[in-house]
């Protein structure tokens, strides 16, 4: 399992819009690097991460080489009602990982 | 204050020597594109007409160290059911591969603004595209300058 | 290198007097000369990768190595109350092997005598989160190195080391971050070369690493030959850094190009 650190804000306003900011520790090996032997390093990324609002798609982001190692993500949502968050994280080799956090409106 | 009467000499040979070894590139210069910046655009937001405006790309001027750079991109939209954001997709013009990042956003969103920290292999322009629930399309552009560290791993 | 070192310290010990020290009130953090972008990377609580390493390490502080043995929570309890004014201390003097020692040594000599366990590997992900999750707990704390009269080899040999011309370059850590300090080589400021936030990340390593992976690459850059992983040599070298850099504040785990 790959170390996540996700900051959701514990409550918010009915229609308040909040910000999300996601960190994940991942090498994000471009496939461009060669290795220690010469030879070009095979692409490792992860490659898509969405977030789900009470099972409702609110945010997708394709990644690609240029998103930098432990990948970085903020963006936000309007707080609609209290329910789960979730973020899954996929990519190569099958790479897939899903968090999940609480948000309190009130 | 003493000093060895050689040392400035010493230090500025040196000096020259590590500032040479310095300029090997970050990413392998080798690598040839399967894909045009232009072509990856157009792959993004096909035949459309991209206007300049409504986006804002921030991003550091001189980047210190290209793998990892921070950047925020907002787009000037009310994210409302009838006007909002749909997609909003980043490109480079220097690194191996066109696509920055691509990310898909509606009125749930409430704002049109992401933030992320991605590699630039050179001193280039970044491309930030959004498209709006109206099927149009805007964009801006910024250029940094990416300096190398001195001292890299060996 | 080693074999060497022995004879020219006398030598070594007189060039060092013509190094010119930073005084204390002209001591800056590399912190300082980062651009603003560098600099919020590692002032944001959610936004530094070295949060990640941290994060490890909490969770090893408070696991048991195997059933019958403490974690290291089981000795120490809460680290933000045991673990505050630790690293900025260190190295300090290990009486059991009546030597210097260093944070990630101190980790792996409790996990030997106290918990049975295998040493983590120094530039583990393991070690480095341990040290981290530690050094962290003294963040904003000012360096405060220990007055230990059995330190004053160790110092001794480090202040040595730093003056010491070596590699084929003939360049010293002096010549760069007393003397050089502040200008430039090629696009890079030089720093005064203080290691106040380690473990720390590292853009250019894309991850979390130790003063003494920094110490090698400088090394490899004066085109010298490294030190083995926590040789004497790095350890007496940490120390002389560490008081040269007081009482500037501790930062781990900072943000660095």
């Amino acid at each position: 399992m790959a170390r996540t650190l996700i900051s959701v804000p514990k409550t918010a306003e009915a229609g308040e819009i909040v910000t999300i900011k996601t960190l994940i520790s991942h090498p994000m090996e471009t496939g461009f690097r060669p290795g220690a032997d010469g030879r070009i390093m095979a692409r490792d990324i992860i490659t898509d991460f969405t977030c789900l609002y009470d099972g409702e798609e609110v945010f997708r982001a394709e990644t690609f080489p240029a998103t930098a190692a432990n990948p970085y993500l903020t963006f936000t949502t309007r707080a609609t009602r209290t329910g789960t968050l979730s973020f899954i994280w996929r990519g190569d080799n099958g790479f897939e990982q899903t968090e999940t956090a609480t948000l309190t409106v009130t | 204050m003493p000093r060895l009467p050689n040392r400035r000499r010493v230090l500025a040979l040196g000096t020259g020597s590590l500032a040479t070894i310095a300029l090997r590139p970050v990413a392998a210069e080798a690598v040839t594109r399967t894909e045009t910046t232009a072509q990856a655009i157009r792959r993004f937001a096909g035949d459309a007409e991209i206007r300049p405006g409504r986006v804002h790309l921030d991003l550091p001027p001189l980047v210190e160290n290209g793998n990892a750079v921070t950047i925020t991109v907002t787009v000037d939209s009310p994210m409302s059911g009838e006007d909002h954001v749909r997609r909003i997709a980043v490109f480079n013009d220097k690194n191996p591969q066109a696509n920055v990042i691509t990310v898909h956003l509606g009125p749930r969103a409430g704002r049109a603004a992401i933030a992320t920290r991605i590699r630039l292999a050179d001193t280039q322009r970044i491309t930030a595209i959004a498209e709006t629930s109206d099927g149009r399309y805007w964009s801006t552009s910024a250029d940094a300058i990416v300096t190398l560290a001195a001292c890299l791993e060996g | 290198m080693r074999g060497r070192s022995a004879p020219v310290l006398g030598l070594l010990l007189a060039w060092s007097a013509t190094a010119a020290e930073i005084p204390v009130s002209e001591r800056r953090s590399g912190f300082d000369a980062m651009s603003p972008d560098i600099q919020a990377m590692q002032q944001d609580e959610m936004a530094n990768p070295g949060l990640l390493w941290l994060q490890d390490g909490a969770d090893l502080w408070g696991k048991a190595p195997s059933p019958d043995r403490p974690a290291c929570a089981g000795c120490h309890g809460e680290a933000g109350a045991s673990m505050r004014g630790v690293a900025v201390r260190y190295p300090v003097y290990d009486a059991a092997t009546a030597a210097p020692i260093d944070l990630e040594g101190r980790i792996n000599a409790c996990r030997a005598r106290h918990q049975g366990a295998a040493p983590f590997p120094r530039e583990s992900r393991e070690l480095l989160g341990l040290t981290t999750y530690v050094a962290a707990q003294s963040r904003g704390l000012p360096i405060a190195p220990p007055d230990d009269p059995r330190l004053a080899s160790a110092r001794a040999v480090g202040k040595a080391l730093f003056t010491q011309r070596m590699g084929q370059l003939g360049l010293s850590c002096a010549a760069c971050h007393d003397d050089h300090a502040g200008r430039r080589l090629g696009a890079a400021l030089i720093p005064q070369g203080h290691p106040t936030g380690y473990p720390l990340y590292r853009l250019e390593w894309q991850g979390v690493g130790s003063v003494q992976r920094r110490l090698r690459n400088c090394m490899t850059g004066m085109r010298a030959e490294p030190f083995a992983n926590g040789a004497p040599e790095f350890v007496a070298l940490e120390r002389y850094l560490m008081d040269r850099a007081s009482p500037l504040p501790l930062e781990t785990p900072a943000v660095r190009p």
